[in-house]
């Protein structure tokens, strides 16, 4: 039965994964487009993965290849760990947004541009000596070329806004043919408009139409043939009450908890501004409501200064920071060490040295973290895997921290920052405490008097009776705590520092295998947010029926006490990381195994197809193309 | 615990630790001023807390029997800050020296005093670094020689109270570590106000820079060349209190007058405004030969201490009503 294309029932196939990224200016409003589109994804009940990537430049001059700005989620019907190595479709609002993400498009993927943008000007800047639209760059993918600024000035008209901003709303267009793509709602991100201009009412009609608009035209449009909707169905997850979160939030939240958990009715977290760690700070000036004073302080050093003023007062003292701003806390985090006073400092890494990449993300501060000091200076380091971990492991920082007298880092990265997922909303009056005991007997105190089992000396607090004394950054008397430049006691000191740390082994749990099993041919052992692709890659060589297992740490110092083993059970382990190798020489110094390193510094989080090919050549003898193959 | 007490005497406040200073040291004087101020005041030594950085001046709080940290070099003021922050019940002072306050840490002095976080930071400047083997500090005038000038300094000096002034610090004064009286009266003074207290002692450092204050310590100069201040006060000095200081309006500079001569009379002479920071900026740069020094408190003009802010706006943040289950669910959410 004939029926003409502009009747027919819109045409919808099923897939089980997607991946999609907005890209466009900086002043497009991308990221807003792309946490929107994650949110009504997560509504409609699919597993997701996101990842933020934009220019460190504020208004990056218009039309500018250094000013593109993009979002991309990978979302699916299974589950999905990371944001997708290539992408199904590609919304390129200006030329230069072409030019920079059409490579991660894949052969006969779907590319929907802006033809408005198109212009010479734009065309220039972006180095296209003619239009992509017209010739035959585009020839292997399917093409939408749409006036997306032209429809959507139609749509708006009626609303009296001014050219300007109804040119602002082409991004509520295009999320709004994104989500007929996709088949998602729109009721969300109505609600959320409405909130974000309830003061330009105006404006949220204007961008709502602009939205309705750019959906309508899919669901009604006389679209080219090979132009389709999907279907995506939920993914199988455990049940409960969800919401997405980034690691930002996990981690300010987390850091909450771990407060609660501990008994203490305070937290100060003291931050400087720095990319990508301020969003931190951000969060958590917003909380104070929740026990947190916030303190931006004058430079880093005043940061963590703070924080260990606030520990040593009997408060959570918290600092983060990025690379350099780690730097400059490093003397601090002596003080802290020999002090022996609880603290938590969270690293968002990202791409250096120096001032490097601020926005783009990287794992190479652990060797800082774990080493990165004068002298002998041991501390606990944690790593987060996923936003959601985030929680945990903030939890888990503030316990040790507390538990050992000890500075804390938590290495997390740019990717986690911001990067969104699913998470399921924890219980939190169902976390287990972990409450402090604040010395407050005077009878046989001295301060550096150390428990037994723990060897952490106990937290005399300003303020309380009969416990007045002097600590500083002098070495002191093992027993009595006075000053003391006793060579014997020196050696003594260096030792109980170094011991209490390695002792945190024996309160952390074994070394678990994320999948596979416990010894093999490979595995594949990862720390920090490369998680996703990893676990990813070796869920794909194992369907293959690769003998390879994937090993996620969270503890970097000490190491769980079962790690040399474990891994001596396997034929091969690879490291990926986001750096030079780091990982492996710590390993190779604690185990002298010969563990292979892969390597990537691009800024960006692995691809999953990397990784999968170096577990094949690793399996094959280590014949690896890629640099940092075996060593 | 002691019940009830005899009133704390200023022994009371040594703790049981051998001070460590060179014999003829100025911060012996200033040890014992401290620990008079704080029998004075009746400071609860539980609930004091002496902050210093690194340097001779840092190991003060070694030798007091309040709670004490020593932290690294010139950064006593972020983390007294953090301590006032953690809790502002504590009584906090700064230990600082010239090199700790004004070089390495002057950036943390600068924010410290702009913030007006509630706590006492005595500089000891002795012009000189000491611990390190007496190398010229920013405080060391023009031309000083020391083993890393030995052709004498080039850099002009910073002068610590005009730093002070200039940060915005809202309580600034200066006192000699030899005049007990007037030093414990300054330190009184210094602790009774709310906000960040700068106080600059000047500190003889008896192996490397002996005697550098003599130009106007020296007791047959002392009185020709100091300038004692009060509030509401004529600004008079001279060993029969009839040398004085006008304004000359033309230059807007101040002018030492002898009352009695030239027809000067005493309603010549200025009258100590210490809530007017321009004269406490003119007090400041009053530089012998020319000019006696000015000591006491040039400037005291109290506002809100930074924590008081800080907990009022943590009061008007409020308490939670669905506590952190709430905050979790502060978005959408949805049931599988």
């Amino acid at each position: 039965m004939a029926r003409s294309a502009s009747t027919a029932p819109p045409r919808r196939e099923a897939r089980d994964h997607a991946v999609i990224r907005f890209a466009g200016d900086s002043g497009d409003g991308m990221q807003i487009t792309g946490s929107q589109f994650t949110v009504e994804t997560a509504l409609a009940g699919n597993d997701l993965a996101t990842f933020p990537d934009f220019p460190a430049e504020i208004r990056a001059p218009a039309g500018t290849t250094f000013g593109v700005s993009a979002f991309q989620i990978q979302f699916g019907s299974t589950d999905v760990l990371t944001a997708g190595d290539e992408l199904d479709v590609l919304v390129a609002m200006n030329p230069a947004a072409l030019a920079v993400n059409l490579r991660d498009l894949r052969v006969g993927g779907t590319v929907v541009a802006d033809t408005a943008a198109f212009n010479e000007r734009n065309l220039l800047k972006a180095g296209y000596a003619a239009n992509p639209l017209e010739d035959d760059t585009l020839a292997p993918y399917q093409v939408l070329k749409l006036d997306i600024d032209k429809l959507t000035a139609e749509a708006v008209k009626e609303f009296g806004v001014s050219s300007k901003e109804a040119h602002r709303c082409r991004n509520m267009w295009a999320l709004g043919l994104m989500l007929w793509m996709y088949g998602r709602e729109r009721q969300a991100t109505v609600e959320w408009l409405e909130r974000k201009f309830a003061k330009s009412p105006q404006l949220a009609r204007a961008n709502i139409a602009a939205l309705n608009a750019g959906h309508a035209f899919g669901e009604t449009a006389e679209m080219p043939a090979d132009i389709v909707g999907y279907t995506v169905a939920k993914a199988d997850v455990k049940p409960g009450l969800y919401r997405t979160v980034t690691g930002t939030e996990a981690m300010a939240w987390g850091l909450l908890a771990g407060m609660r958990s501990a008994g203490l009715e305070r937290m100060l977290f003291s931050g400087y501004p720095i990319t990508p760690a301020s969003a931190l700070l951000h969060t958590l000036a917003a909380l104070k409501q929740y026990g947190v004073v916030t303190f931006q302080a004058e430079d880093e050093i005043a940061a963590i200064g703070a924080a260990i003023g606030a520990s040593y007062a009997g408060s959570l003292g918290v600092t983060s920071s990025s690379g350099p701003g780690m730097a400059l806390k490093t003397e601090m985090l002596g003080l802290a060490i020999a002090t022996e006073l609880p603290l938590v400092v969270i690293d968002s890494q990202r791409a250096g040295p120096s001032t490097g990449m601020p926005t783009k993300t990287e794992q190479s501060d652990l060797f800082q973290a774990v080493l990165g000091r004068n002298a002998d200076a041991p501390l606990v380091v944690l790593c987060a895997a996923t936003a959601g971990d985030c929680f945990e492991v903030a939890i888990e920082s503030v316990r040790l921290a507390t538990k050992y007298m000890t500075p804390v880092i938590v290495l997390t990265d740019g990717y986690l920052a911001h990067a969104a997922e699913p998470w399921l909303i924890p219980d939190v009056d169902a976390l287990p405490g972990f409450p402090v005991r604040f010395r407050t007997d005077p009878v046989g105190f001295h301060p550096y008097e150390r428990d037994p089992a723990t060897l952490a000396r106990p937290w005399a607090v300003p303020g309380t009776p009969g416990l007045a004394h002097r600590i500083g950054g002098i070495e002191r008397s093992a027993t009595t705590g006075h000053i003391s430049y006793d060579p014997d006691n020196h050696q003594e000191m260096t030792r109980l520092r170094a011991a209490k740390i390695a002792g945190v082994a024996a309160d952390i749990p074994p070394q678990g295998v994320a999948l596979g099993k416990a010894g093999g041919a490979l595995a594949v052992l990862g720390w920090g947010s490369t998680y996703g692709p990893i676990h990813q890659a070796v869920k794909q060589a194992r369907a293959d029926g690769l003998d390879v297992s994937h090993v996620h740490l969270r503890y970097v110092s000490p190491f769980p006490r079962n790690l040399g083993d474990l891994l001596r059970g396997y034929g091969r382990v690879l490291v990926p990381e986001m750096n030079n190798g780091q990982l492996v020489q710590l390993l190779r110094a604690a185990y002298l195994l010969p563990v292979e390193s892969l390597s990537q510094v691009t800024g960006k989080p692995f691809k999953v197809a990397t990784i999968v090919e170096a577990i094949r050549a690793s399996l094959n003898g280590g014949r690896s193309a890629r640099k940092g193959g075996r060593a | 615990m002691t019940a009830t007490a005899a009133p704390l005497q200023p022994k009371d406040y040594a703790s049981d630790q051998e001070v460590r200073w060179c014999p003829g040291c100025g911060d012996y004087a200033i040890l014992k001023a401290v620990q008079k101020t704080l029998a004075d005041i009746g400071a609860v030594p539980d609930k004091t807390v002496f902050i210093s950085g690194i340097g001779c001046a840092a190991r003060f709080p070694y030798y007091l029997a309040t709670y004490g940290f020593h932290t690294i070099h010139g950064r006593a003021p972020a983390i007294a800050t953090g301590v006032k922050l953690a809790n502002p019940e504590l009584d906090v002072w700064v230990i600082t020296g010239d090199g700790d306050c004004l070089s390495i840490g002057g950036n943390h002095t600068l924010h410290v005093l702009r913030r007006n976080v509630d706590m006492q930071i005595l500089l000891f400047n002795n012009e000189i670094y000491g611990l390190t083997k007496g190398q010229y500090s920013p405080t060391s005038r023009q031309g000083t020689q020391s083993p890393s000038t030995p052709q004498g300094s080039i850099e002009h000096p910073v002068s610590a109270c005009a730093f002070a002034l200039g940060a915005g610090a809202r309580f600034v004064a200066r006192a000699v570590d030899t005049q007990q009286a007037q030093l414990v009266e300054v330190l009184k003074r210094a602790h009774a106000h709310r906000g960040a207290s700068f106080v600059e002692i000047f500190q003889n450092c008896v192996v490397y820079n002996d005697g550098v204050f003599d130009d106007f310590t020296a007791k047959e100069v002392a009185p020709d060349a100091q300038l004692p201040v009060q509030h509401g006060q004529p600004l008079l000095f001279g060993k029969d209190k009839r040398r004085g200081l006008r304004l000359d309006p033309r230059r807007l500079a101040l002018e030492v007058v002898t009352v009695g001569e030239g027809g000067v009379t005493a309603a010549d002479v200025l009258i100590h405004d210490q809530t007017n920071r321009t004269l406490a900026g003119m007090l400041a740069a009053l530089e012998p030969p020319d000019f006696p020094v000015a000591l006491g408190v040039l400037y005291h003009d109290p506002a809100t201490p930074y924590e008081a802010d800080v907990y009022a706006q943590v009061a008007a943040a409020g308490e939670p009503a669905g506590g952190m289950d709430e905050l979790l669910r502060s978005a959408r959410t949805w049931s599988v």
